[in-house]
This record gives C-alpha cells, sequence and structure tokens, in this order.
C-alpha cells in the first residue's frame, strides 16, 4: 500500500473527527458556552489565569502534549503491523484522546481552573489527591528513564546528533541570553536560532561523535543515560529564563519545522509501505497485540499527561469556553499527526520487507532508531537530502523532544517528591529533592539492565501508568457529566476500554517479568497493578455516589450575563 | 510583554505579538512567584525591627513601611491568616 494514501485515510479521518464528533461533544456532552466565564477572565492577574488567542494557545498546548513518546510508542508498535497501529492511533485520536484532552480541558475551566490533582480529590474522593500524587510520581520516574534510554539509543546509532544535541544547549543558553540581556527582537532570534540549529545538524553530520565500546567502565549507552540525568539534574535547578525557556520555545518551533518536513517528504516521495498491515510472523518472545498495543501506544491514541497539561495551564489561559474544541481536541489531532507520521517512517521507510523484519527482529527493538533509519531515507527521497544528513535531522528532532520532556521531568518529579514529603510534615531543599528524583531514575535505569542500555523494556509499563491516569481523568469527567445528569457515555465507554487494557497489560507483564526473574519491575508492576485496582474501586464508588446525588444545575445556563465580561477582551 | 495583544495591529504585528507569547507564557508564573520571593524577603528585611531584629539600616527602610502597607496585607492573607501578625503593623 501506498503510503500515501495511509496518510490521506489517516488525516481525514481525524479532520472529520474534528469537524463532526468533537462539535457533539462540544454542543451535546460538555455544552461548551461562549458566554461562560473562563477562570482567564474571572481570576485574571497577568501571571497564570490569562486570556490568551486561541491559536497561540493551541501552539502551546500542543507543543507541550506533543514530546518523543508520539514518536517512540508507534514506532515500537508497529512490530504488529501497521493496521492495527494507524487504526488505534486514529480511532484513538477521533475517540479517546480527542475527547480526553478536551474533557480535562473542560473539567477544569468548570472548576475554576484547578488541577487534576485537586479535581480527583473534590469528585473521587479525599484518597484521590494521594493516589493521583502516587500515579504521578510513578509516571514521571518512568518518563525520565525511558527517555533517558531512548535518547542514550538514539546518540549511539546516530553519531551524528551528539553534537546537535549538546550544542542545541548553547543555542538556547545563547537566545536566552539574547532575549532578556541584549533585548533583541524575537523574530531575528528565532530565526538565528532555528539556523544555528540547523547549522549545528550539518557539522554533526560531518563529524560524527562515536564514543568507545566503554566509557568509565560503563557502556556508550549507559554512559550517555548518567550523563543525561546529570545534566536533566543540573538544568532543573537553573534559572529557567537561562536554558528551559528558550529550549522550550526552539523546541516549539522546530517541531512544526520537523512535522513539515516528515509529512512534506511523504507527500513527495509517496513510498510504498514493505511492513505488513497484520504481522502474522512477529518475532519469538514479542507479546500479544491484545493488550500490549494500547499501553505501547500512549501518547499519540490517550495519554493522561494531556490531562496534566489540560488542567495546570490551557484552562488558566483559555479566553472562552468554546475555544476548548479547538486548544484541547485540535492538540490532540496535532499529535495523532505526528504518531501517523511515525508509523509511516516506521513502515514505508525500508526497501523491502527483509530489511523492516531485520530492523523489527524482536520487540522494542524497532523504536526511535527505526523512525529516524525509515524516516530519513523518506526524506532522503522526498526532498533530496543527503540520507546521513535526513537521519541526523530526525534524530536530532526525537533527542531533542526527548531531552526537553526530560528536563520538565525531572523538575516536575522534584515538586512531587517534596510535595509528598510536604504531606509526611518534613520540608525539604530543592537539592536533596533533585538527588532524590536523579536517585530513583538512574536506579531504576541501571538496575532493569546492569548498563542501562535495555531500559526500553519499561516502556509498555509506563504506557500503562499513562492510561492509568488517563483513566482516573477520565473518571472525573463522567463523574462530573453524571452529575450534570448528561450522557456519560462518550467518556464512560473510553474509560472502561483504557481501564480494561491497562490493568490486563499489567497483569500480562506481570507475568512476563516473573518469568525474566526482574524483581524491581516486577514489584513496580505490582504497585502501578494496585495503583489501578485503586484508581478503578474509587471511581465506580464516585460514580454509584453520583449516580445517586440529586443533579446539579449547569451554572452556565444562560440567564444573566456579566456586563463586565464585553468590557474585558 | 503582556498577553492578548493590541486589535488594532496589522496581521505581522499580530504574529509578533503570538510569537513573544508562545515565548513567554509557559513560564509566566514560574516568574511570578521568583519575584514574589525576592518582594517577601524584602518586606522582610524592611519590617525586621517590628520583629526584634536590629536593622542598621532603618534609618532608611523606615521610609519604605507605607510602601510595604498593600504588599503586607496581600502576603499576610497569602500566608492564610486573616489579620496582621503584627501588633504595631495593622493593616486590615
Amino acid at each position: 500500500m501506498n503510503s500515501l494514501i495511509l496518510a490521506v485515510i489517516g488525516i481525514a479521518m481525524v479532520a472529520a473527527g474534528y469537524l463532526l464528533y468533537s462539535k457533539y461533544l462540544g454542543r451535546r456532552v460538555y455544552q461548551l458556552s461562549s458566554s461562560f466565564q473562563t477562570p482567564a477572565h474571572e481570576f485574571r492577574d497577568g501571571v497564570d489565569y490569562v486570556p490568551t488567542n486561541k491559536y497561540v494557545l493551541w501552539g502551546h498546548h500542543f507543543t507541550s502534549v506533543a514530546g518523543a513518546a508520539p514518536i517512540v510508542g508507534p514506532a515500537v508498535a508497529v512490530i504488529w503491523g501497521w493496521l492495527p497501529a494507524f487504526l488505534w492511533v486514529t480511532l484513538g485520536t477521533v475517540f479517546f484522546a480527542g475527547m480526553h484532552d478536551l474533557g480535562a480541558l473542560w473539567a477544569s475551566v468548570r472548576n475554576r481552573g484547578q488541577s487534576i490533582g485537586t479535581l480527583s480529590g473534590k469528585y473521587i474522593g479525599a484518597r484521590g489527591r494521594n493516589l493521583f500524587l502516587i500515579v504521578i510520581f510513578l509516571l514521571l520516574l518512568m518518563v525520565n528513564t525511558a527517555f533517558a534510554v531512548v535518547i542514550g539509543g538514539l546518540l549511539v546509532s546516530t553519531p551524528a546528533a551528539v553534537i546537535p544535541t549538546w550544542g542545541a544547549l548553547v543555542v538556547a543558553v545563547l537566545v536566552g541570553q539574547a532575549i532578556y540581556r541584549w533585548k533583541l527582537n524575537l523574530v531575528a532570534v528565532s530565526i538565528i536560532g532555528v539556523v544555528a540549529l540547523y547549522s549545528l545538524i550539518i557539522l554533526g553530520d560531518n563529524f560524527p561523535i562515536v564514543l568507545p565500546e566503554t566509557v568509565l567502565g560503563l557502556s556508550a549507552e549507559a554512559f550517555w543515560v548518567l550523563v543525561l540525568f546529570l545534566y536533566a539534574g543540573l538544568a532543573s535547578m537553573l534559572p529557567v529564563w537561562v536554558l528551559l525557556q528558550p529550549r522550550d520555545y526552539i523546541n516549539g518551533l522546530q517541531l512544526f519545522i520537523g512535522l513539515g518536513i516528515l509529512y512534506v517528504s511523504v507527500l513527495i516521495a509517496s513510498p510504498q509501505i514493505v511492513a505488513p498491515a497484520y504481522n502474522t510472523a512477529v518475532p519469538d518472545g514479542t507479546p500479544s497485540l491484545v493488550p500490549l498495543l494500547f499501553v505501547t501506544i500512549a501518547c499519540g491514541a490517550i495519554s493522561g499527561f494531556h490531562g496534566i497539561v489540560s488542567s495546570g495551564t490551557s484552562s488558566k489561559q483559555l479566553d472562552k469556553e468554546t475555544d476548548a474544541r479547538f486548544v484541547g481536541y485540535f492538540g490532540a489531532v496535532g499529535e495523532g499527526l505526528l504518531a501517523l507520521g511515525a508509523i509511516i517512517a516506521a513502515t514505508a521507510g525500508f526497501q523491502t520487507l527483509a530489511d523492516w523484519e531485520n530492523v523489527y527482529s524482536a520487540f522494542n527493538e524497532g523504536g526511535a532508531p527505526a523512525f529516524v533509519d525509515g524516516g530519513a531515507s523518506i526524506v532522503n527521497s522526498g526532498l533530496g537530502l543527503p540520507p546521513s544528513l535526513s537521519a541526523t535531522i530526525l534524530a536530532t528532532m526525537a533527542v531533542l523532544f526527548a531531552a526537553t520532556t526530560m528536563d520538565t521531568g525531572v523538575r516536575l518529579q522534584r515538586y512531587v517528591v517534596q510535595e509528598a514529603l510536604e504531606l509526611a510534615g518534613r520540608r525539604i531543599g530543592t537539592v536533596p529533592a533533585t538527588l532524590i528524583v536523579l536517585a530513583f531514575g538512574l536506579g531504576l535505569a541501571f538496575s532493569i539492565s546492569a548498563d542501562g542500555s535495555g531500559g526500553m523494556i519499561i516502556w509498555p509499563l509506563f504506557g500503562t501508568t499513562n492510561q492509568i491516569l488517563a483513566g482516573l481523568t477520565l473518571s472525573i469527567v463522567t463523574v462530573m457529566l453524571m452529575r450534570l445528569g448528561r450522557n456519560p457515555l462518550p467518556a464512560l465507554i473510553p474509560l472502561i476500554f483504557v481501564f480494561t487494557m491497562s490493568a490486563y497489560a499489567a497483569v500480562v507483564q506481570m507475568g512476563t517479568f516473573f518469568a525474566d526473574g526482574n524483581w524491581l519491575l516486577f514489584v513496580l508492576d505490582v504497585i502501578i497493578l494496585i495503583a489501578a485496582l485503586w484508581v478503578i474501586i474509587e471511581a465506580i464508588n464516585a460514580m454509584t455516589k453520583a449516580r445517586k446525588a440529586p443533579l446539579e444545575v449547569d451554572e452556565s445556563a444562560p440567564v444573566e450575563r456579566d456586563p463586565d465580561r464585553s468590557r474585558e477582551r | 510583554m503582556t498577553a492578548g495583544g493590541g486589535e488594532h495591529r496589522s496581521a505581522a504585528g499580530k504574529f509578533v505579538a503570538g510569537l513573544r507569547e508562545f515565548y513567554v507564557a509557559p513560564y509566566r508564573r514560574t516568574f511570578a512567584r521568583a519575584q514574589r520571593d525576592e518582594d517577601d524577603l524584602f518586606m522582610m528585611i524592611v519590617l525586621a525591627e517590628m520583629m526584634g531584629v536590629p536593622n542598621p539600616v532603618s534609618y532608611y527602610t523606615v521610609e519604605l513601611l507605607p510602601v510595604m502597607y498593600d504588599r503586607f496585607h496581600e502576603w499576610h492573607r497569602r500566608m492564610g491568616m486573616d489579620h496582621s501578625p503584627l501588633d504595631y503593623f495593622s493593616c486590615c
């Protein structure tokens, strides 16, 4: 099958989802009202609560939720063939992710911009908040570990990416200085920054840096994992304007450029998909498609992390409630398109089926390097860039996504550690909290495989935790819909599906870890499963109560309008 | 640096304003927090003598007391105290 047809069908599906299903959700289910006073107006303070243009807000929302995960997940999951991954990404985006992200945004907007953590305390029960802290801690732990391993792997498989990866830090620092110290024009700085980044990519392509087999007694990959954690620890403690802010910004621009390069190349090259639609000859040791597909592709189909972004920042900046459809649902569509691009790169970027099977020789063998290899040959034939340069561009793109997520992940996990210890009655400073975070991350990375290089084994576990978090958010949305007496099925059906698949996946993986004698991951998996069951029980409890409770009145029912509202724009 | 952008600007102006918003918005809260911490520290120095801490520059800081009124009020509300905790500094 031609990949262009697949791209067109996929884009048509998610576009239809946006035009039709999100319209239905907005009108009938969430009943978004353009006259509802959003928290951005009600609590406008110029800091957290700022009414923001919906396109700018979408840009933020999309770049915050899109990272390396929608690339890695699909690139691993095509081992079952392209059709299952394609269907889960497209249908998942339409009926799961879009609905979930929009729902989280709506839930938060209707609750004074409160976060999912606070809302779980309010709608799920008093224990909801602790539960949320546990789930988010596990999620961040696995995000940081998995991404460090992904980057380490990419830096070894594409050594040309080493210079742009670390050079991007210098570019970011200079951008920060240019903006705040030298007060230069942002447009000029953006152009110079992007040009500098691409110059570094060309430089790196000419001077690949290959580490020796072992560095300081560690394998090359393990050495990069160690360096990455030390870097992320330092970066998370620096003032944000120095590094993180310009880095996020340049990365955001790079995301749009990278997506553009990928889709334009597919359009011009329109390569044939060599991978089978449904792979009947999966390598030995590949777990069963059900349920593992649904946790391997987490981001790109449905991801709990989006709920954190939706309720944490986007909800406080929504100008009109009806903008939620564009920001929340279309944000998910953007991420779905990134995942679709990854599927095409990892299935159509190879010359023959044998080449493809060589790369996908075992479960978790594809992943980011397969995306880079496959994508590079598509970019090569589409835009005519040399193969090694194309590979460097895509590897740098994937590394930068993963690294920015890691920076933020380490920072967020530090807050979680501090908050958890505060609940236990202790206060802890920035440095010790960061050290705890690094100890956990490095400990996990190095204990799953002695040299820290086989860490992709936790990828499905990361997906499982992410889905449980999504389940928690969907439970909140369902309870809210029930209390308002609206049709809860658009949230309830995905909720049941996601809970079933993630709990089932946790059980399946538990068997694998037990058989392999991988006790650390076994214990981690048990904790995740307990957390999942706990969330399910609390959610059922809350829903039973919500069904019996008298209906709440929708406070936005168009009765009286605040006359000041019109002046605020 | 403020949000929203003007309504009378050209398309290019709007684009630049949007780009700037794209740069500053995600970290606005972090900056505001950091500034608040610095301001709190400064306020503590100005109010040092009321808390029994000798202040070698009180000759200068006493002039700043009136400026501190609003900020102090905001601070004790933020700290969960309905009224001023200092006997000689009652803002409400």
